[in-house]
């Protein structure tokens, strides 16, 4: 899945000049964390939700602050050292660079313009959809040996049944040498699918192991 | 009113019959219809025969596309359309299908109305309780949805508020989603959560859409929750909503597929789940809605020894009977043990120590109470 496939398209942006005072009405009203700016629609810098309230002065103070917040620009204050992604990058490279770098949005630039953000949440809700059930269906946990062939083998088993697969996704197992293939199928009763599955000789994880 | 509670029934309920080596089999209805009259818990003139429901009234849940398909699935043993998901493994199609799905709706229509004219306090179609079942599709063995269909009925024609319980042990997904953006309807399920189950859904979160917002609830509950947390829950959750949601009439599923012998599910409750909560939706009845309550089926595939021992415990509690302490007859064992897999039980109470303790119960119960303070707000 490419960025292109879940970035926004219409980003919310600051100009550098900008006060402090505009930014933060702007990611207030939008209920955003992150305002790239912009100048003559290139990408110059980026400011976090968080950026802006560190430079803020304290609620404590009592003192007027309008003047702090009106002459403070965006400029002064942002950071323009920013990570960004290309459209055809892929969601899952997305995804290690906010882990690596623990940030939480990319701009997506493409021909030096930019044409879209990609944030965390959209990448969580993106393993959501691909995880989630968006069709009735039964789940079930195979443990399988980490070696080629393993896949088709279960897959012919479903094929045989004629039952039809709404996910599936392989995860890390405890055990090194294996696998957990986790599988989403169209049916209320998948016994005849777990018998067959097990006599295949890959167990099938029953509720009872979950804990 | 000298009839407190009608049974809505047919034989030919008997043809919504996938095949024999489909879990959902029809078997059970006869099974628990023989052993009401066994046990001398039904008259004759209780027993109302159903209606065909019509086909503008089924219009007002099932899309016309998919009524068509059903009828064309009627006459065309070859019939299969994954997306109407007839004739799948979970839906094959059965000759009469339309009819005789029309029928079972009929059935729970005419309960409901039977119940909005005072032809009778509550109640009960067994074949009901279809809940999976889609506006537009067949899903979980469930070709039409006689709950949806007899809710819409009774807001057209008494413009009643309605709350729809579900205990069966799978969501009730198909009931749900029709009436999600309803504000007038209240669906409340409960249900082993989707970690292992079909079909997935009702999580805590799915509260309903739009003006409908807040008008659903969902329980998910752990495999293993067993007979005290369940009833705990139930216990909490239900009155509450009584109490905010004041709906006129209630329609209850029956589905009994919690049970331990249950071959589809991993609930481990007893049958005493299924004498407590008739009790206690009979109960609401009285105190909430003038005792307007139709119940309907559901799942349960244990067919030789649950099914009919939980529905005549229903039907016992509608009448005002406790049978809980009650052997079952001999004549109704032996007539049917000829063709049962396994012996029928001799008592309508479980035996003692029918399975091991559960080694996680403390975590389970806990797990439980967390669920239903976050339903209902409290978390």
């Amino acid at each position: 899945m490419l960025v292109d496939e879940i970035m926004k398209r219409e980003v919310i942006t600051v100009n550098p000049e900008d006060s402090l005072a505009t930014a933060l009405l702007i990611i207030k009203k939008h209920r955003i964390r992150h305002l790239p700016v912009v100048e003559n629609n290139i990408l110059v810098g980026i400011v976090s939700d968080r950026d802006l309230r560190d430079v803020c002065p304290s609620r404590l103070v009592n003192e007027d602050q309008d003047d702090l917040l009106q002459n403070t620009k965006i400029k002064d204050i942002m950071n323009s050292n920013v990570i960004t992604a290309h459209p055809l990058d892929f969601v899952e490279d997305a995804a290690s660079v906010f882990y690596e770098f623990r940030i939480g949005c990319l701009p997506v630039i493409q021909k030096g313009k930019l044409v879209g953000i990609v944030t965390e949440s959209d990448v969580l809700h993106t393993l959501v959809e691909l995880m989630g059930v968006n069709q009735p269906s039964s789940h079930i946990e195979v443990e399988v040996i980490d070696e080629p062939g393993v896949l088709a083998d279960v897959a012919t088993i479903l094929r045989d049944l004629k039952v039809n697969v709404t996910s599936i996704y392989l995860k890390p197992s405890a055990n090194k040498n294996n696998k957990a293939l986790v599988l989403r199928v169209q049916t209320m009763d998948p016994r005849r699918i777990c018998t067959e599955i097990q006599k295949a000789g890959y167990p099938v994880k029953g509720p009872l192991g979950l804990s | 009113m000298n009839r407190k509670s009608l049974l809505f029934h047919d034989s030919l309920y008997y043809k919504y019959c996938f095949g024999e080596d489909h879990p959902f089999n029809p078997v059970r209805l006869h099974m628990t219809l023989d052993l009401l009259e066994h046990m001398k818990l039904i008259n004759n003139n209780q027993i109302i025969k159903p209606d065909l429901v019509s086909e503008q009234l089924l219009a007002t849940v099932h899309s016309q596309q998919y009524i068509d398909a059903v009828k064309q699935a009627s006459v065309d043993p070859n019939y299969i359309s994954t997306t109407y998901g007839l004739g799948t493994d979970d839906t094959p199609i059965f000759s009469n299908m339309h009819e005789i799905s029309s029928l079972i709706v009929g059935g729970t229509v005419k309960a409901a109305e039977y119940v909005m004219e005072g032809e009778c306090n509550h109640a009960l179609n067994l074949a009901g309780g279809l809940h999976h079942s889609f506006s537009t599709k067949a899903s979980g063995f469930c070709v039409y949805n006689d709950a949806a269909v007899a809710i819409k009925f009774l807001q057209h024609k008494y413009n009643a508020r309605i709350i729809y319980i579900d205990t069966d042990a799978h969501h009730g997904d198909g009931v749900q989603s029709i009436f999600n953006q309803d504000p007038n309807v209240l669906t409340v399920s409960f249900h082993e959560t989707g970690k292992y189950l079909f079909p997935g859904t009702g999580h805590i979160h799915e509260r309903g859409e739009g003006e409908g917002f807040g008008y659903a609830y969902n329980i998910p509950l752990e495999p293993f929750t067993e007979d005290d947390s369940l009833l705990t829950v139930i216990n909490e959750v239900l009155p509450e909503l009584f109490e905010s949601f004041k709906p006129d009439i209630i329609i209850s599923q029956n589905g009994c597929d919690a049970h331990y012998l249950d071959p589809l599910t991993h609930l481990y409750a007893t049958i005493n789940t299924f004498a407590e909560i008739p009790k206690l939706v009979h109960n609401l009845a009285h105190t909430y809605c003038n005792g307007k309550w139709v119940a309907i089926g559901g799942g349960g595939y244990d067919i030789w020894r649950v099914v009919p021992r939980a529905w005549s415990l229903l039907w016992a509690e509608m009448n005002e009977i406790d049978i809980t302490n009650n052997q079952l007859p001999k004549s109704w064992r032996d007539k049917w043990s000829v063709n049962a897999p396994t012996n029928l039980p001799p008592t309508m109470k479980d035996p003692k120590n029918m399975y091991e303790p559960v080694p996680r119960k403390p975590e389970i119960d806990d797990k439980n109470l967390l669920t239903v303070k976050k339903v209902l707000h409290k978390a």
